[in-house]
């Protein structure tokens, strides 16, 4: 019974904790975040990034049809 | 081809992997922004992640937490690049020093210069824990294990973080009057070095 109230207390906490962290939505310091952030965010994925990711995966691919022949044999 | 051509079809594409690891780079390239403060040691520093990342992925669990997995492998890569090289100054600014291309709107772009000299002035860990809980959209949980310290910890933190970040700025709305007041204030409130 304590121990179930030990838990429910720090259950509130935690969530009050949340909610009062001054970062919510009609934060100065949360929207300030968020628009640096999302500046950086909404510049999406740089050329180079997208080569390497195609680069690493058509490696795998290669490397899994050359995986499959030889089990096949 | 256009670069938003190049993201659908990726997008489109049944390989998840790189498709889910695709999703989560404008957000873990803004952390890298934010631990860098350069877009070019940032996306560098991504380009290793991703390599990383790709290495490592039979590790990875499809359908948990790829987001928090891929900003644990940077930020890890981050600190241990430093630890090898060394500290670099960082310049003045700091965190997102460079361009911002997109001014929201709501906010001058004055005043989120000033916002970025203040996150600038906290200490590493209060600056990436502020991030990954206030921008980044991560719970406590999550970031605690990102930065592989206690929720305790990580509360904190951001706590810290929040106090310092209105005291500069309530310091630095009042600096439109004098310099010399911003200097002092600055001096006075920077505890990092």
């Amino acid at each position: 019974m304590i121990k179930e109230d030990i838990v429910s207390q720090q259950r509130t906490r935690v969530q009050a904790g949340r909610a009062d962290d001054g970062l919510g939505p009609n934060t100065d310091i949360g929207s300030r975040l968020r628009a640096l952030y999302g500046s950086v965010q909404d510049e999406g994925v740089p050329e180079q990034l997208l080569d390497l990711l195609e680069k690493l995966d058509s490696a795998e691919q290669a490397q899994k049809s050359k995986d499959a022949t030889r089990g096949g044999e | 081809m256009t670069e938003m051509t190049r993201v659908e079809k990726i997008a489109a594409e049944p390989t998840s992997f790189k498709r889910e690891m695709l999703s989560t780079l404008p957000s873990l390239r803004a952390f890298a922004v934010s631990l860098t403060g350069k877009h070019d040691k940032a996306d560098d520093l991504v380009q290793d992640t991703v390599m990383k990342a790709w290495a490592k992925q039979t590790s990875f669990e499809m359908g948990t937490n790829i987001k928090a997995w891929l900003f644990t492998i940077l930020r890890n890569e981050f600190y241990s690049q430093m630890r090898k090289r060394g500290r670099e100054v960082q310049d003045s600014d700091g965190a997102f020093t460079e361009r911002l291309s997109v001014h929201p709107p709501q906010y001058g772009s004055m005043d989120l210069q000033d916002f970025k000299k203040a996150l600038a002035q906290l200490p590493d860990d209060q600056r990436e824990a502020v991030i990954l809980i206030g921008a980044s959209g991560f719970s406590y949980e999550e970031a605690a294990e990102i930065c592989d310290c206690a929720v305790g910890t990580m509360k904190s933190r951001v706590s810290r973080a929040r106090t310092r970040l209105q005291d500069i700025l309530k310091v630095s709305g009042e600096a439109d009057y004098g310099p010399d007041a911003v200097a002092t204030q600055v001096t006075t409130h920077n505890h990092s070095f």
